[in-house]
This record gives structure tokens, sequence and C-alpha cells, in this order.
């Protein structure tokens, strides 16, 4: 046996290598066919899924933000633009480390914790990869210079120019402008998936005002950008790109002029004016003062800022010309006039006679006049000039508070007058109806008499007051309130038609008496006018004083002085402006606002040389434009002008 | 009549009758050509995976040039040269080993590489991929085969021993694959299919217990990513999935050349050394894989028909465990690129950018060229020293 050992048996042992050959070949080659297998299964079977994968990889689709739409005065003036403002904005795919990132950039530049708040809010939701995070707006040349020096440091931050909303002029239109600031998280949880993808690269919202209620208009359509990027990001060409449809442009009826008038006449007094033009329903001046920086808001206002606004005993982030509900007062006077007219409770040749005060049959309760000892015999007319309280108290009760609700509720008290800007609140007329649902109580003859004079339940908003108004001056046409020309919202009502429509005529020849006449309650708004102008003084309680005790302004502090009001329209004869002046605690509706309302309206219907030039209304104006420019006459019928 | 001698002769045992100019250059051309044709491949890939660079291009050419210089050298030497010198290189082959763990450089978190004051850097591991397989034929060339247990047991020291010491650096995948060259070796000796299949019962039972006790945190995180490369997909899952991401977009008839996105636009890493086949395949597609696979069958089946022909057993066993390692590169490069097996990093062979193991290919190459072009006409009965 051991001598096999050393006898080798070579042709054995090529036999052993030639078959462990042929082995590997066939190892060889079944390794071979797996790979081959191993590349059909990726190359071929599964083809379709890496050829997207990669797509994916390589182009990266980048939204591309609209401007947004401008808007105009109704002659043109830019009340609110886009203006470059460079921010500091983070690609959070880039970045490594998001905190130690935050922790650098805040040792070069302030960062305060809103700023921090937002961005990690967005960092953290559902968003479009790749896409810049803003994390810090309004950076100055120093923050520029700082950063910019430093970027080298911090990849995936980048400095980038973007629009942002401006308001030329302030505080002037704050109140109904509004403004526009930061998208969040919020407003986009609350938009169906079409919004959403129109506002992929939009950076701000319209949050008050007309900009939001225009939200949609002003915004335009988002466009998109394809980009090849490399891992990362950097964009290496564009290989498609559908540029974004710009917002519209928003016409506004208001006029600069007329608004600065207003803004001015206020002065740093708390109140509201909002001028309409009756021809049109266009609103001129609509002012609540004390008023806001928009600008502050639009790329996030601090908290310092907000906290001032917000502590601020005069309210300046309050509307009043469109939240602030008042007591009409006497304003309301030739309304209940013609009401009473309409359901036979008065006459144009009925009088009374006011002592001074006017009892209710049946009660012991005595209700004042503002003017004490009466104003002795009086008819409607003198009623409306002298504002007799006791004349309208009588009328009222004759009246009834349900032909009194039925007739002034077709001038849209009590309910939403539809006025383009959002928020608006209704006041109320009250009704039996009302007080039994509201205070669980019956409707009393008192509370009557108290609705007779504007005080009481009624409570009504100084945009409603200039509605009514310019109702009056259009004989009842009915109207609705527009800032933007672009509005075509038709908010339902029915116009007023009276039994006797020469009531008109001759309430309106009160309300000019009320100005011009000698013994007028604001005669001082009157004064020196190259036109006529018709109105209604009115006082608004703040504070209640018991039936038979003194009022004496100089004791009550000035925040419980009552609030003066003052509606008019002018020219009276071809009214073009409807006016409602309210000054807080203001005391005088004829002395205190009275001449507010004369500023505005001179602004409007004086031309710069103060001559008497009544600027046409908006639509024809417009119109005039349109016929100019359009090139084919049937263009313009289609659009529905009327034929000549 | 000595022709016709020589005709009866088996094939192994009998030497070519006619000699051109190549033989006494002592270069099989068959294999020159198979090995320029897939180094022009090579270059034509790495020219669109290097992001069109002349300089890296001109640098692999010259390390290329230097692996040919030494292919040429080596194919000069005639075999039993080589079978005497064997188990000498070996030895310092082994030290060397040990000098790397002591005094070594450290690069990338493994000490590979040894200083040498005029020579420069090298990597000691690189020898053990030649002088391993080469040690195991020394020893099986005069035993008798099929190998006995005893004999068996000195061939497993032979492979082990160099691949424990280079997979203590820590390089697995060097390791494994010097492992594996040995262990061909040892498998083309004879070794006996019932221990083979037993040996494949043990890994398969021996490997979860490597995993847990044996491997490196490194090392089990790339198995981690190998068996599951989604759950980290911007980590250590990201080579992977832009690796098949890359080779499957390629489709049929690939992107087109330079046109690659995932590779050009650096989705991609290591793009033109370890995953230079996904350059390929995205670029070229199947019908360029298949070209590369048919340029390395063709390499790997002259080799084996090299080592066929051989007429001594350490020529015979030598040539064909180089042979069958080179496809093993081959396999476990393209296996790790498309997802097959774990990343180990081991480069694809004479495509890949950089590295020693150019050189040391070549080198390889030229051994089988000696043993292919020093065979006498007719083979010695004898292949003792």
């Amino acid at each position: 046996m051991r001598s096999h050992i050393h006898l080798r048996d070579h042709h054995r042992e090529g036999q052993i290598f030639s078959n462990r050959l042929v082995a590997a070949i066939i190892l060889v080659v079944l390794m071979t066919l797996i790979l081959i297998g191993r590349m059909v299964w990726l190359q071929w079977a599964q083809y379709e899924r890496f050829a997207i994968l990669s797509e994916e990889n390589r182009l990266q689709t980048q939204a591309l933000a609209p401007p947004r739409g401008l808007i105009v005065d109704r002659r043109g003036a830019v009340l609110a633009d886009n203006r470059p403002d460079f921010s500091l904005t983070v690609v959070p795919e880039q970045v490594k480390d998001i905190d130690a990132t935050l922790a650098k950039i805040s040792e070069l530049i302030e960062l305060n914790d809103e700023d921090v708040d937002r961005f990690l809010k967005i960092v953290r939701s559902r968003r479009r990869p790749w896409d810049p995070v803003p994390l810090r707006g309004r950076m100055n040349d120093e923050d520029l210079a700082l950063i910019a020096s430093s970027l080298h440091e911090l990849p995936g931050v980048r400095i980038s120019a973007e629009a942002i909303r401006r308001y030329p002029y302030d505080d002037l239109f704050s109140h109904v402008l509004g403004y526009v600031n930061r998208i969040n998280v919020d407003d986009q949880a609350r938009m169906d998936e079409a919004s959403v993808a129109n506002y992929a690269g939009t950076h701000f919202y319209g949050r008050t005002g007309v900009e939001r209620y225009y939200e949609n208009m002003l915004h335009g359509q988002v466009g998109y950008r394809k980009v090849e990027t490399n891992a990362r990001g950097r964009v290496l060409q564009v290989v498609e790109e559908q540029p974004p449809i710009p917002g519209t442009d928003l016409h506004l009826f208001l006029d600069l002029r007329t608004q600065k008038a207003a803004w001015d006449a206020l002065g740093n007094r708390r109140g509201a004016v909002v001028a309409i033009d009756p021809r049109d329903g266009g609103v001129l001046a609509f002012v609540s003062r004390p008023g806001f920086n928009p600008n502050l808001f639009v790329t996030g206002i601090s908290h310092k800022d907000y906290s001032g606004y917000r502590e601020d005993h005069d309210r300046p982030l309050f509307n009043r010309a469109l939240q602030g509900q008042y007591p009409p007062g006497s304003t309301l006077k030739p309304l209940i006039g013609l009401a009473g007219l309409q359901y036979d409770a008065t006459n144009w040749s009925r009088t009374i006679r006011d002592p001074g005060i006017f009892k209710l049959p049946d009660t012991k309760r005595t209700y004042r006049d503002w003017k004490r000892g009466g104003h002795g015999i009086v008819d409607l007319h003198t009623a409306i000039v002298q504002s007799c309280d006791v004349y309208f108290y009588d009328t009222g009760v004759k009246l009834g508070i349900d032909n009194y609700h039925e007739f002034l509720d077709k001038f849209s008290l009590g309910r939403l007058t539809g006025i383009d800007i959002p928020g608006e609140v209704s006041g109320n007329l009250p009704s039996r109806e009302w007080k039994r649902g509201a205070r669980r109580e019956a409707w009393f003859h008192g509370d009557t008499v108290n609705a007779s004079i504007g005080q009481g339940y009624v409570l009504a908003t100084p945009v409603q007051l200039a509605l009514s108004t310019a109702m009056i001056a259009r004989n009842g046409v009915h109207l609705t309130p527009r800032v933007a020309l672009e509005n075509n919202v038709i908010v339902p009502g029915m116009d007023v038609n009276l039994k006797h429509p020469n009531d008109w005529a001759r309430m309106h020849s009160a309300m000019e008496d009320v100005i011009h006449g000698a013994r007028g309650t604001a005669r001082v708004v009157g004064y020196g006018s190259k036109y006529r102008v018709a109105g209604k003084t009115g006082t608004a309680q703040v504070f209640s004083v018991a039936e038979d005790e003194e009022y004496d302004e100089s004791e009550i502090s000035e925040r419980l002085r009552d609030h003066a009001l003052f509606i008019a329209y002018a020219p009276a004869d071809n009214p073009a402006i409807a006016i409602a002046v309210l000054v807080e605690n203001g005391s005088h509706g004829g002395s205190t606002a009275g001449p507010v309302a004369r500023a505005v309206m001179d602004a409007w219907l004086l031309n710069k040389n103060g001559e008497l030039d009544v600027p046409p209304p908006l639509a024809e104006t417009v119109q005039a434009q349109n016929t100019a420019t359009s090139e084919t006459p049937k263009k313009s019928a289609d659009a529905g002008s009327p034929t000549p | 009549m000595q022709r016709e001698y020589l005709r009866q002769l088996p094939s192994h045992q009998r030497g070519p009758m006619t000699r051109g100019f190549a033989w006494k250059l002592h270069i099989d051309p068959p294999l020159l050509i198979g090995l320029l044709l897939i180094m022009g491949f090579g270059l034509f890939i790495l020219y669109s995976a290097s992001g069109e660079h002349a300089d890296t291009l001109a640098r692999q050419g010259f390390r290329f040039g230097a692996g040919f210089a030494a292919m040429f050298v080596l194919a000069q030497i005639p075999p039993r040269t080589y079978r005497f010198w064997t188990p000498v290189v070996f030895a310092i082959g082994l030290v060397m080993l040990i000098l790397v763990l002591l005094v070594g450089t450290e690069a990338k978190g493994a000490q590979r590489w040894l200083s040498l004051p005029g020579i420069g850097r090298f990597q000691p591991s690189e020898i053990m991929k030649i002088a391993c397989p080469a040690m195991m034929a020394w020893y099986f060339r005069e035993r008798a085969l099929p190998p006995k247990l005893k004999d068996i047991a000195a061939g497993l020291l032979i492979a082990l021993l160099p691949a424990l010491l280079i997979g203590k650096q820590p390089d697995l995948g060097t390791a494994l694959l010097i492992a594996a060259a040995g262990l061909l070796a040892l498998f083309m000796a004879g070794l006996s299919w019932r221990i083979i299949l037993l040996a494949v019962i043990i890994a398969a039972v021996a490997a979860p217990l490597m995993y847990n006790f044996v491997l490196h945190d490194y090392q089990r995180n790339r198995v981690d990513t190998f068996l599951n490369p989604e759950a980290d997909p911007l980590g250590t899952g990201w080579n992977i999935i832009q690796s098949k991401t890359a080779i499957g977009s390629g489709g049929l008839d690939g992107k087109g050349w330079l046109n690659g996105t995932q590779s050009r636009l650096d989705f991609l890493p290591e793009s033109h050394t370890d995953f230079i086949f996904a350059v390929l395949a995205e670029e070229l597609g199947l019908l360029g894989i298949l070209a590369l696979l048919g340029l390395y069958l063709f390499i790997i089946g002259r080799g084996l028909w090299i080592s066929l022909q051989a007429q001594d057993v350490y020529s015979r066993l030598l040539g064909g465990s180089l042979t069958l390692t080179f496809f093993i590169y081959v396999f476990v490069n393209i296996g790790m690129v498309s997802g097959l097996l774990p990343v180990v990093g081991v480069p694809l062979p004479l495509v890949s950018y950089g590295g020693t193991s150019i050189v040391t290919l070549l080198a390889s190459f030229g051994i089988l060229m000696s043993i292919q072009t020093h065979r006498r006409l007719i083979a010695g009965t004898s292949s003792g020293i």
C-alpha cells in the first residue's frame, strides 16, 4: 500500500485536472448566466421603473410664482405693488444639521424666534423637496454683507431676491386694502388640491381687506420650470418652462385725493369715513382711524410692533368703517320720516307741538328732546332740519316697529351690504322676532320710541350709513357698495318704491335745509360751498343718561362722550357722492363730523383750482377708455355695452 | 518520424510544433489581443465615467503600460523558476503582511499599506494574490492527487493564513478573494466533491455567527445595506440604489456614450472606480454588458485552455486558479454593483480606474503567458525540481 503513495499516475492526474477544468467551465458559464439574468431583470423587466427613477433624479420641477396683480385707484395711482426684497432662504436637503446652521446664522445676523419657528414648521411639513424655505426677510445691506462673506461655510443657505408687496401710502389705505403676509401651513391645509398646486411657488397670501377678498384674482396662475440638476441640486439646464400667468391688476373706485382728504380731516381722532358714488355704488373713500402700516405685516411683523398695535387703546387694527357698530342716532331720521310717509304715520302738513318731552300713553315714562324746552310747533320738514326728537318719537310710535323694520330693511340696515371687503358685520335692525330671540323679552313701545331716533337697539356700520344715504340720493335705487371695478358679485336687493314718489324730493329739500337752511343743524358744512349739500347730523349715545338727569359734557371723560355722526350727499341736485362720517366721542355731529364730510366732498367734487368739476362715474371712464382702445366695434358689443 | 510520435501523444504532453515570433517573445497572441480589447473598452468607458477627464485617462494608460511591462518581464521567466521561488515569495509575503499590521500606513480606517524607503507605498496583499495560489500549486506539485486529508489541511492553512492576516487589516474583500484563489487551486487539484459540499454547509451555518462575532461594524453595515438598501436610502443604501437605477435605466441599448445621467450628474458614487460597471450599463445598455462579458469570457477561456495545455501540475494548478480568480473578480464586482452581493470594494478588473490591482492582474497574465510559451516539445515525466 505504501508504495502506491510514491507511484504517481500521471494519466489519472491529468484526467482529474481535465474534469475539474470542465466543472470550472460549467461553473463560470452558470455564474455568467446569473449575471446576465440579473442584467435582463434590471434592464429589461424593470426598465420602466428605473428609467422613471433616473428621470426623477435628474429633473426637478420648480414652481414659478406669478407676480401679484397691482392695485390702482380710479385714476391709476398705484396703491399696492411689488418690489424686490432680499431674504435668506435655506434648502433643507442640502443642510446636514439644521440646528447647527441656524446657530451659525444667528451668530452673524439677528434671527428672532418667530422667524425660526415659522421656518422649522415649514421644514417639518410636507413640502416640495429642493425648494428653498424662507428663513428671514428684510435683509439690509449690512446683513447681506455678513451673510455673503460666510456663505461658503453655510451649504444650502442662499440669499434670494423675491418680490414682496409694498404699500406706498403706508397706513392711508390700511383698512380697505388690508395686507398680504407669508403663506403658512394652515392656509395650505384649507386649500383644495388645485389651489395647493397653484400656490406651490407663492410665499404670500392676502390676509385682510381687498387683498384677501380678491386673492384669487390678484394671485394669478403658477408657472413651472423643469430643470436638470446634479446630485447636489445645482441647476445645470432648463429643460422646459411654462411661465406663470401674472395676477390681474385690480382697479379700485377709490380716489387717492378723496381718501387723503378724509384721512387728514379726521386727523388724530378715532373715527371712520365712507364715501360712496351714488351713481354706481363705487366706494370713493374708506377710512378708519387710527390705521396701521400694512408694510410691517408683509414679511412678518415683529412682536414689539404687533403688541404695540394690540395694546393701543385706540385699537388701530379695528376696522371701524366696516365692523364698528354704532347707534345711528338722528342720521336715521330721514329714513324714519320716509317710513312714516309710506305707512301714513305722518305727512308733510301734519304738525305737532314739542314741549321738550314725550310721554307714551298709558305709561309714566318720559322721553326728552335734545333741546330743552322743545322746538314748539313742528312739521316733518322742520323736524328734519332742526332734528326734533319728539316729532320722530310720535311718528315712530304711530308707525310701529313692524313697519319700521320692514322699511329700513330695504336700505340694508341690519344686513350685510355685500361690500367687497371681508369681515363685514350686519349691525342690528331690531324687530319683535329679534328681541324675542336675542333678549327673550317682548317688544315694548318704549323700544320703538328709542328706535325712532336711531338709539336703543339700532346699530349700524358707517358702510351701511353711507349706503343708505346713497340710496336716498338715488330715490331708493338699490345699490351694492363696491371697492373694485372687477367686482361682479350682485347682492340681491330691491329698489325702494314710495307710494308718493314726490316724497323723495321733499325729503331731499329738508336735508338740504339741514345744511343751507337758516336753522339747519349743520350750517357749518355749507358755509362757502360751491355746490348744494343735503345731509343730516346725528349723535350716538355711548353713555346712557337717566331720563331726567342733566348731561354736562365737560364733566364726563372724553371716552364717554357721544359719538358724532354726519351723513350727506352732494351736489344736492345731481348727487355724485354720498358720505357717512363717524367721529368717536366727537359729541356733535354738525360741528365735528360735518367739516370732515365737507373736506371729503370738496376733494371729490372740486378740481385743483377749487372749481366745481364733478368726475364721471368710473364705469363711464373705463368704457370711454375701452372704446378708445378697442379696434373692432363688435368686440365692445359682445362685452354688453349699450348700443347708441 | 519524430512528428508521428508527437502526434500520438495526448495534447497536454505535446508542445506546439510551430513556434513563431510571438513564441520567441514569450507572448500568447490570443490572450494579448483579448487583454488589449478589454483595456481599450475600459478606457472608452473611463473617459465618460471620469467626466471626459483626459488626465485620468493618461494616468490609467500609464498604469496599463507599467502592467504590460511587468507582464512581459514575467512572461520571460520559465515556470520552473517560479516553482523554485514560490515558497520564498510566499514566506516574504506573510512576513510583510505581519509587518503591515505592526507598522503599516493607515488609510480610510484600514492598515493596508507598507511604506518602503525609495520604492514608496504598496499593498503586500497584492503579492499574495499570486503567491497564495502559487504556494498551493507548489505544495501539491508532487503529492498524489486527489489530495489526502492531511494535504487538504495543509492546503487550507496556505489559503487561510494570509486571508486571516489581510482580514485583520481589515480588508475583507481582498481577504476573501485571496482565500478564494487558494481554494480554487485546491479545487483544481481534485478536492473531493463531498468535502466541498460539506464546506458549503458549514459556511452557510457559520455565516450568521461570523456576522455577529467576527465582522467589524463597518462590515456589518455593508451586509445590512446589501440585505435592505431602502432602509437608509440617503445614507448607506444610496450607492446601491443609485447603481441599480443607473443599470436599470440603461435598458437594452443604453442612453448613449457620454449621456448617462446617473453618473454624469454625480448621482452614482465612485463612478470611475468600483462602480464603473454601472456607467457602462447605463450608457451602453445590455448590449454593452454582453460585449464586456464576452471579452471577459474569451480571456478566461484562453486562460483555462493554457492551463489545460500546461505540462506539469504546478503550472496547471497555478494557471487554472489565476484564471478562475480573474473570473471571481468580475463576478464579485458586477454582483455587488447590481445588488446581488454586498458592497466589498472589488474593482472591475482592467476597467476600473487605479490601484495596484491592474499591475498585479497583468502580472498574473504574464505568468500564464510564461506557462504557455515555455512548454517543451515533449512533457517531462517528472514534475519534481
